[in-house]
């Protein structure tokens, strides 16, 4: 189905019901319930999934196939939210040309830095996109305060022009951004029981571009660009030695992978119409470097579920504090209690990144294809310990091995 | 004329602390061939080394003085620190005033066995694996320090203080013949330029003249042919490791007083520290001290308001901009040796 092998029109299959079905599994808690703190099912932080997942399948498209590290893609991310804010301000407040917009700037900027840095690689070409996005961060931080507006950020106010749309409501406040009329911070709630499901339609435009960046990808991976992708990681100078010019792939790659990051920006404030420079951080490129690596580099899902992973943790994990932990572990004696809560707290509540750190450095050390990997040989281990015949399991398990290839 | 020494002087400070890093990373990457993004943390635990310091010396013990009163008209409570007591109350008032230089001292043990351990512990498994990999690892060991710092010392910076003696500020102009006030540069970042150049020398100097140095940079020429010898080189670069790390570690104690150490000023001065490392050259060592000052005084300079106003934010991007400017113009850097990394 839709050209895609067997194995790879389940994967997307799950994707598509993942992303359509999440409002209720990422709720599984009812409302009011010492649980309902760990429900990720609130528009804004599932939007956030989407968007930071899109992030990553592009920086897997250039870091999975072509082994390029890049360490500046956040400017990507950055350029595109301004151009998104700037369509907002000028033309209305319709989504779609300012997501598109968002795309083509990162995209022609990408081009710009790609073809640069892409003269030099290993270590030199990740110093590169360092120095040009904070280049980039810097300069919106000062000289260019007048288009991003600084330290403040780009904001819509209600003198902007608006050809299209209206400079200011009826009621007079500054329009929200909208698809055709549907704003998108629309949303319809759904009470089962105990239950409050959200759908918002913000997410479902985010789920859209999200199942699209996510098909365009796995047709990259098989395809024989993909393949040619493969080749520049592999070995470049057997490559070149064939008669291929290996510059035109890695470099359509990084456009490629940096108009993945803009249209990341264009959905970022087509829910939040607000830019700022701290977007292009040089941290925020390492975010989305943490993110593919611990979900898994070079496989199709991995950068997915490490967006997720550590936008859970920052936004979930991270408001527990020792009361909660206290309420916890109050089944144990006093002191033990105590002293539990004393070990767990530094690595959770406040202190999520020092786990985030812990578990990165382990999945670099001992898991290259990252949780995807760890998955993969947990069932393995589970289908070879427990499964009927050995064999049997084992080539259950192959095949899917295969689809998703840790490299 | 005197703008323009000013420039220079204040470019020199900011320099030898780019310069001081940057010898370290060189080190690492010229012996191990590790590419480390750790280094930024070893500065911060440096810095944070003159913050234990000053904190142990000031340890009090509280005693009540039922003589006087504090404003709510309770007995007041005298805390006396322990070095008061021990060597009495100017002497140990000077002892905690100095903590900082003192700190230098403190942190040598400590850096050297930082450095011991994150060589043993883990960079070692990496030798063979790309750099990508080693740039990874080393980047989640830079988060897991800092957010280990955090958890002890809080997110905010933590004042550490020069001495007093050396707080205030030295009339330059009067001394070249000035008129007197055009000049004026503070005595902690004088010896701050002077404590670089010491070091920076005296790393030379043990590679240079002594035999385990010569040793080490013969394995950094050829490290297979060394091995042949029946040296054992692994252990020296170990050793090498420390040091660089204690460089680090110092560059750090020395920079409390200029800006109050906080757990992510090693971001702040890894990425600039690399972007020196690759102009002066990867692996050479004189290359990443020229470029250390080259690109401190050139970032001084971008900020006189005479340029600014010409090219207005060259300040912000001069370092970035001169980097991408030589890697692509000369691909091993400034200083790099022929071979070197240069694909």
């Amino acid at each position: 189905m839709f050209g895609l092998s067997k194995a790879d029109t389940r994967l997307f299959l799950i994707v598509i019901g993942l992303t359509l079905f999440a409002p209720f599994i990422l709720n599984p808690f009812p409302e009011g319930s010492e649980l309902a703190q760990f429900n990720a099912g609130y528009p804004d932080l599932m939007q956030r999934f989407l968007i930071f997942g899109i992030f990553a399948i592009g920086f897997n498209i250039l870091f999975g196939l072509t082994g390029y590290l890049s360490f500046g893609h956040a400017a990507f991310l950055g350029v595109g939210s301004y151009a998104g804010v700037w369509m907002f301000k000028l033309l209305g407040m319709n989504v779609l040309p300012a997501i598109l917009l968002s795309m083509l700037v990162a995209g022609l900027f990408s081009v710009l830095v790609g073809y640069i840095s892409l003269r030099r690689s290993g270590i030199y070409f990740s110093i590169l996109t360092l120095a040009f996005a904070q280049m980039s961060f810097s300069l919106a931080y000062s000289v260019l305060t007048p288009i991003t507006g600084g330290e403040t950020g780009l904001q819509l106010s209600a003198n902007d022009p608006r050809i299209f749309g209206q400079s200011i409501t009826d009621a007079g406040t500054i329009p929200v951004p909208s698809l055709f009329g549907l704003e998108m911070r629309d949303s319809f709630q759904l009470d089962v029981g105990a239950w409050l499901f959200t759908f918002n339609a913000g997410y479902y435009l985010c789920a859209v571009f999200m199942v699209l960046a996510f098909y365009l990808s796995i047709r990259i991976f098989r395809s024989p660009f993909g393949m040619m992708l493969r080749a520049v990681k592999s070995n470049q100078q057997r490559m070149t030695y064939t008669g291929l010019n290996p510059k035109p792939y890695t470099l359509a790659a990084f456009v490629i992978s940096g108009m993945y990051a803009g249209l990341a920006g264009g959905l970022m404030v087509a829910m939040d119409p607000l830019a700022g420079a701290e977007r292009m951080f040089w941290t925020a490129s390492g975010e989305v470097v943490l993110m593919a690596i611990l979900g898994g580099v070079g496989t199709l899902i991995g950068p997915v579920l490490g967006a997720g992973f550590i936008k859970y943790m920052e936004n979930i994990v991270s408001k527990i504090n020792d009361n909660i932990l206290h309420q916890w572990f109050s089944f144990l004696p006093d002191g033990l209690e105590d002293v539990v809560v004393a070990i767990i707290y530094p690595f959770i509540g406040k202190g999520w990144h020092l786990t985030l750190g812990i578990m990165f450095m382990l999945v670099v050390i001992f898991l290259p294809g990252g949780l995807v990997e760890g998955g993969q040989r947990i069932g393995g281990w589970i289908g070879r310990r427990f499964g009927k015949g050995g064999s049997s399991a084992e080539a259950a398990a192959k095949p899917d091995a295969k689809s998703s290839p840790a490299e | 004329m005197d703008a323009f020494i000013l420039q220079i002087l204040n470019g020199l400070d900011k320099g030898s602390a780019y310069a001081l890093i940057a010898l370290g990373l060189t080190l690492i990457f010229g012996t191990l061939g590790v590419v480390n993004f750790a280094h930024g943390a070893l500065f911060m635990l440096g810095a944070f080394c003159a913050v234990v310091l000053s904190r142990i010396l000031s340890i009090a013990h509280v005693t009540v003085d039922p003589t006087r009163t504090d404003f709510l008209g309770n007995p007041l409570k005298v805390s006396t620190p322990y070095v008061h007591e021990w060597f009495g109350p100017e002497a140990g008032q000077t002892l905690i005033e100095w903590s900082v230089p003192l700190a230098i001292l403190f942190s040598i043990p400590i850096m050297v066995a930082v450095g011991f351990a994150m060589e043993r512990g883990l960079i070692k498994y990496f030798y063979k694996r790309p750099h990508a990999d080693q740039i990874l690892v080393t980047f989640g060991l830079a988060i897991v320090l800092q957010e280990v710092i955090k958890y002890f010392f809080g997110a905010n910076p933590i004042p550490t203080p020069a001495p007093d003696a050396l707080v205030g500020s030295f009339d330059f102009g009067a001394l070249l013949g000035f008129d007197p006030g055009t000049i004026i540069y503070p005595y902690w970042r004088l010896i701050y330029f002077m404590f670089a150049a010491a070091v920076i020398a005296a790393v030379f100097a043990f590679l240079q003249f002594t035999t385990f140095g010569m040793v080490v940079r013969a394995g950094m020429a050829d490290r297979e042919t060394v091995g042949l010898l029946g040296i054992n080189i692994d252990r020296r670069f170990t050793i090498m490791f420390a040091i660089a790390a204690c460089v680090a570690g110092m560059a750090g104690v020395m920079y409390t007083p200029i800006n109050s150490p906080n757990y992510h000023m090693g971001m702040d001065f890894l990425v600039l520290s690399f972007v020196v490392v690759v102009v002066g050259g990867m692996g050479s060592l004189p290359g990443a001290v020229f470029a250390g000052f080259l690109l401190g005084v050139l970032e001084s300079f971008a900020s006189m308001p005479a340029i600014t106003t010409v090219i207005p934010g060259i300040n912000q991007v001069i370092i970035y901009l001169v980097a991408i400017v030589i890697l692509l113009t000369r691909p091993r850097g400034l200083m790099g040796r022929k071979g070197v990394m240069e694909e």
